[in-house]
């Protein structure tokens, strides 16, 4: 009897230590990725100008030229122009449905969402290339339809999702209070959703954008298959170019692990992990904000 | 009335906007659908150019990298949910998995690549394409463990602990029963996401398939049905009809994805409703 107890003590205080070990080995994933992702790329300057890396445009490995302006570039535009266009649009859609979609309707939405989170990128990337870029060459009568505005358009629909779901979550946690106070003093139901309702939620709007601008910046597959993969700094919104992600998959395979080229690649997607990290920390200050209101 | 004319117009313009999201996604997979089934037959799946292979290794990997993920990320997540003091350690826990959740798959894929097929020296593996996409899923399945487990009411486990059980044995018999449902959706939703991933499995598991079909050998390398998509359209393979092959490889690939969605995880949304006496 003392036996079984004394084991069942034990079982008690082995499986807390087991649990703990693997939330630490969470940490220790992330802290070893940004080690090793970080030596491979930071290697890069041993051979080439830091100053070049961020500032050229000149990509050309093959007579040590890495100026990588185009690819940073590329990435942060198509992002710019995925929010642009997916944000509001997303925002619109999260405001319907925690506010004034019926409950039939909105327990349709909400699958809905989750499957368009649920399309792989390739598949995205796919109906890109076989619909959106022909479309784009016939109205904008340019040479491919390749380019950031294909991209931006795939990455608008991509980054739906997040920001229709953490979006309606923060405003359907705003105290009902609020919206009784408001229409009891005679506001219509618009005038409720613009003047007290989004106002409140600002900072739960912020993180589902700022999540969205992570999703966007790190998307691969799909921008890879629409961007047109030419190493020349966009001309326009509709000519070939590259973003750090499109260039990584494109070049990697070509090039020797440990060469300087191979490095910069890796400090390409070092960057893209500094960005990640960055915008989590944003996160991170605009739900404190919301906290403390 | 300026501000009821204005109520009645924005109110359209927000049902129009959910109408178009709904016509998207419709409009979606009915085209990749149309597109893709009329290539579906038997020599599409088993033929030389068939995608059976690839079917195979992508449920191959999702299985072993859910056999790595699981038990680090559920143990994470009842760790952050039930014992996680409020402290510096675990600020740092919380932080790591948000970290984690929104690093970009590529860096995962690079990441492997330096571990797996440089450091290890195996080359592209169906073994390390797994452990590294079991590291994209690791952020997902803490959240989801930790919501589920949260869900459950308090007074259930104070009943248990009240009767002399103590916090293992609780976990084991009360709280984690209940917080199954919860559980298998996010599971399934992790799964769903898994199979469609890419860039992670490019640089890990390669693109090539096994000579033999249904290689069971983790070092073989292992090209799933996402990367065939992707390299089909990439470099497509004189003498094949590759356009065929990607509208077929699409659309296998969204019915996968709609059945992790809607066949399992919906109906489990509904038993766990109506257990939580919702």
């Amino acid at each position: 009897m003392a036996n079984r107890k004394s084991s069942v003590k034990l079982t008690n205080q082995l499986s807390k230590y087991f649990f703990l070990s693997c939330a630490v080995l969470v940490s220790l994933i992330i802290i070893s990725i940004v080690w090793f992702v970080g030596v491979q790329g930071l290697s890069t300057f041993r051979q080439a100008s830091v100053l070049e890396f961020f500032t050229g445009t000149n990509w050309n490995p093959e007579t040590n030229h890495y100026g990588a302006l185009t690819f940073i570039t590329g990435s942060l535009a198509t992002t710019a122009i995925a929010i642009i266009l997916g944000g509001p649009f997303g925002l619109a859609v999260a405001v319907f449905m925690a506010e004034i979609a019926p409950a039939k309707i909105r327990s349709l939405m909400r699958p809905a969402t989750d499957l368009f989170a649920g399309i792989p990128s390739v598949v995205y990337g796919y109906v890109g290339l076989t619909v959106f870029i022909d479309l784009i060459r016939k109205t904008t009568h340019s040479a491919t339809g390749y380019g950031l505005l294909a991209s931006g358009i795939v990455l608008a629909i991509m980054i739906l999702p997040t920001v229709i779901s953490i979006s309606e979550d923060s405003l359907r946690s705003l105290p009902n209070t609020y919206k009784e106070a408001s229409l009891a003093l005679g506001a219509t139901r618009w005038q409720t959703i613009w003047k007290v309702l989004l106002p409140a939620a600002t900072p739960g709007v912020l993180t589902a954008v700022i999540l969205a601008m992570a999703r966007a910046i790190g998307e691969t597959m799909a921008v890879q298959m629409v961007i047109g993969n030419s190493s020349r700094f966009p001309q326009s919104l509709v000519s070939p170019t590259s973003t750090l992600t499109s260039n990584i998959v494109m070049e990697m395979g070509n090039t020797p692990f440990g060469s300087t080229w191979n490095n910069a690649l890796f400090m390409m997607s070092f960057i893209l992990l500094c960005i990640s990290l960055l915008l989590i920390i944003l996160v991170r200050s605009a739900s404190r904000k919301g906290e403390s209101h | 009335m300026k501000a009821k004319q204005r109520d009645y117009v924005a109110t359209g313009l927000l049902w129009l906007a959910a109408l178009a999201v709904i016509a998207l996604l419709g409009w979606f997979l009915a085209f990749i659908l149309a597109r893709g089934l009329p290539v579906f037959d038997l020599e599409f799946f088993i033929g030389k150019d068939g995608v059976g292979a690839q079917l195979f290794n992508s449920f191959y990997i999702l299985a072993l990298s859910l056999l790595f993920s699981l038990p680090v990320g559920l143990s994470a997540g009842i760790y952050l949910a039930e014992y996680a003091p409020a402290n510096k350690l675990t600020d740092l826990i919380r932080l790591s998995t948000e970290s984690l959740a929104t690093v970009p798959s590529i860096v995962f894929g690079l990441f492997g690549m330096i571990i797996f097929v440089n450091l290890l020296g195996l080359g592209f593996t169906i073994i390390g394409g797994a452990a590294t996409l079991a590291l994209l899923n690791l952020p997902i399945l803490v959240r989801v463990t930790e919501e589920a487990i949260s869900a459950v009411p308090e007074s259930y486990k104070e009943a248990s602990l009240a009767l002399g059980a103590n916090m293992w044995q609780t976990l084991r018999k009360v709280i984690l029963p209940t917080a199954l449902p919860g559980l298998t959706t996010g599971i399934t939703l992790v799964a769903g996401r898994a199979l469609g991933e890419t860039a992670i499995l490019i640089f890990t598991g390669g693109m090539n398939v096994s000579r033999h079909m249904f290689d069971v050998n983790p070092l073989a390398a292992g090209e799933t049905l996402a990367v065939h998509l992707f390299a089909v359209q990439s470099n497509p393979l004189p003498g094949t009809n590759a356009e065929q092959i990607a509208d077929g490889t699409a659309a296998l690939l969204i019915i996968v994805v709609l059945i992790f969605n809607l066949c399992l995880s919906l109906p489990i949304r509904r038993y766990q409703k109506r257990l939580m006496g919702k």
